[in-house]
């Protein structure tokens, strides 16, 4: 196992990014108040996926980590995805 | 002091108490051996405990009408029956007992990843366990439900649901922390000179599990608080009249619950393909196919649960998608049974106790299998929804396969694990006697199923009698056998032969070590230089 170096985010990242998830909350509230239709869940999951990216990616170390763990990340991801795509293909059609 | 057979002394795991006495030696040790063994012996517990309320219901359908218990009680029989076999038994089986005994001894570690995380683990089972079984004797009456929990009755019945639905919710903290453990003590601790393609079958089959462990429970577990949810605060996620979707609690359930069949065949899967080239005294045939459809099933399946719910009222593009992917999920499992015949033909087959239970398993599992195909496919299924049909179907998946797999592994690895042989010729007795009694029980079902005879009723009309009444004579003579098979078992883990660190030519590391193992399994971790089924 090749020693993993360590990589030290800058405060300000971390503030960034934090900021840009209260913006993405603020709209994800926001949202609500226009009618969507089918669309609202859509709109509502796309911010939260988002949200999570980012999160993963800066919080939790994603990006600055070996890659076989964005790849089991991805991995899982898209199975929630098609799970996701899967249900709707009964509440849509329905 | 244990005396190996090779004349060498050294303390078995049994010997080692860590410093503790007495039962605390047992229900605070970290060896994953002994934790292993205390999972055997809860599960055992919890698998006569259900066995015998099966055979309560099979009692009071040996004639129509009202038999040995009323409409109300074989309510809670089926119901605490299912709840007791797939939370308590067959889901936590193959993986805690088998799992954490052989996973580090067949990768060549010396415990699991996280040995503590692993005791808390049972000790969250034996939570758990304790809340459905409180259910059963307090407040108002034991569920009735159906292990299913579906709503909108099972927050509408006034039976006492609560405990039952909790404690559901805890075991499955079980089950996540034990598929974690195993993921990362197969990702971290194998010996070196393991690589990932010679890894033994049956971590392979543990790996997928563990996966389905870690990513389908959580569902679950937020499915079952949000039946709590409605039963308390009346939200509204499942209830009509508040403007919920009672299909939705069926969608989440069967999210998990479908991955959840994969979490008991698979590792049972492994099992048998470790046994298979054991008593075939030949390298199995198409390793790497069997490690690709393991993982292809773990995948795969968490993409089907829609066939539970094709009468339930979904979209037609939903429907015909389910019935798709359900028969894509078959190919696998078919690769995997054409694997083991193939490893079969023109091997040096040693026929004994442990390979008869497998090759009954592959028997049964294939009947379990196509008749899987009936109620896959739309038309069929219409018709035999919700009647014996399913109860069969699934009793030959869960019990014939991982049931009959989880006896063959006990018979494979018993051995190894108490250092004791068991009595060969009253084993095969208790063998024949299961298998005859299980087809005799189930097999009739498929018929009354075809028939009509619907599931979960106390009652049926009297043109059922004849089938039913085989079936009951068959639940009867499959409890004889069960009664043998266990009892032959525990004299030998008392009074049993010595075994021999190998005594089937076994060529998988567990093998290796001296019969039972010593506390850190390996005097030397050993370096691994061919893959896990050489035989020369
Ligand atoms: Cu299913």
């Amino acid at each position: 196992m090749s020693q993993e170096k360590t990589h030290i985010i800058p405060y300000k990242t971390y503030v960034y990014v934090l900021l840009v998830l209260l913006c993405l909350t603020f709209i994800s509230v926001a949202v609500t108040s226009i009618e969507l239709g089918t669309l609202t869940v859509t709109v509502a999951l796309v911010l939260a996926s988002i949200k999570s990216f980012l999160v993963l990616s800066y919080f939790m170390h994603l990006r600055f980590d070996q890659k076989i763990y964005a790849i089991m990340v991805t991995g899982i991801l898209l199975i929630i995805i098609i799970v996701i795509l899967i249900t709707f293909l009964d509440y849509y059609y329905r | 002091m244990t005396i190996e057979t090779t004349g060498k002394v050294y303390k078995s795991f049994f010997e080692e108490k860590g410093g503790k006495k007495g039962i605390f030696a047992w229900i605070f040790s970290t060896d994953h051996k002994r934790i292993g063994l205390l999972y055997f012996y809860s599960i055992i517990t919890f698998f006569v405990t259900g066995a015998t309320l099966g055979l309560l219901m099979k009692l009071e359908l040996i004639a129509p009408g009202e038999t040995i218990v009323k409409a109300q009680t074989y309510n809670s029989l089926f119901t605490v029956h299912g709840v007791i076999m797939i939370f308590l038994v067959v889901i936590p089986g193959i993986p805690a007992v088998f799992g954490n005994f052989l996973l580090p001894l067949q990768i060549g570690a010396e415990d699991v990843a996280f040995p503590r995380l692993n005791l808390f683990s049972w000790w969250i089972y034996v939570a758990g366990a304790v809340l459905v079984l409180l259910s059963l004797f307090t407040g108002t009456g034991a569920p009735d439900t159906g292990w299913t929990f579906y709503a909108p009755y099972s927050f509408k019945t006034s039976t006492n649901m609560l405990p039952a639905v909790l404690g559901a919710f805890i075991l499955g903290f079980s089950s996540i922390l034990t598929g974690l453990n195993f993921i990362v003590t197969i990702h971290r601790m194998r010996a070196p000179g393991m690589t990932w393609f010679r890894m033994p079958l049956f971590p392979w089959t543990l790996y997928g599990t563990g996966w389905i462990q870690l990513l389908a429970t959580p569902v679950i577990g937020i499915t079952l608080l949000m039946v709590v949810g409605e039963r308390l605060f009346n939200i509204g996620f499942f209830d009509p009249a508040l403007g919920g979707d009672p299909i939705l609690y069926q969608h989440l359930f069967w999210i998990y619950s479908h991955p959840a069949v994969y979490i008991m065949i698979l590792p049972a899967m492994g099992v048998i393909s470790e046994i298979i080239p054991t008593f075939a005294r030949k390298t199995i045939f198409g390793y790497k196919a069997i490690v690709l459809s393991t993982l292809a099933i773990a995948f795969v399946g968490y993409f089907v649960w829609g066939h539970h719910m094709f009468t339930s009222g979904m979209s037609g593009t939903a429907l015909f998608t389910f019935s798709i992917l359900t028969f894509l999920v078959a190919i696998p499992s078919a690769i995997k049974v054409f694997n083991w015949v193939s490893t079969l033909h023109k091997g040096s087959i040693y026929p004994s106790l442990p390979f008869f239970w497998a090759i009954s398993f592959i028997f049964v599992f294939m009947i379990g299998g196509l008749s899987g195909l009936v109620l896959g496919s739309l038309a069929t299924d219409v018709h035999v929804h919700d009647t014996h049909f399913v109860v069969a179907h699934f009793h030959y998946i869960v019990f014939g396969g991982t049931g009959f797999a989880f006896f063959a592994a006990i018979h494979y690895w018993f051995p190894k694990i108490y250092g004791r042989m068991y009595n060969m010729t009253i084993g095969k007795i208790g063998w024949i006697i299961v298998f005859l009694g299980f087809n005799t029980l189930y097999g009739p079902m498929f018929y009354l199923g075809i028939k009509g005879m619907p599931r979960r009723y106390f009652d049926y009309l009297k043109e059922y009698t004849d089938f039913n009444v085989i079936s009951s004579v068959g639940a009867m003579i499959l409890i004889t056998g069960m009664v043998i098979v266990i009892v032959n078992l525990i004299y030998a883990g008392f009074k049993g032969e010595k075994a021999v660190a190998n005594p089937w030519g076994g060529s998988t590391l567990e093998w290796t070590v001296p019969s039972p193992p010593p506390l850190e399994n390996f005097e030397k971790i050993p370096e691994v230089t061919t893959g896990p089924y050489t035989y020369s």
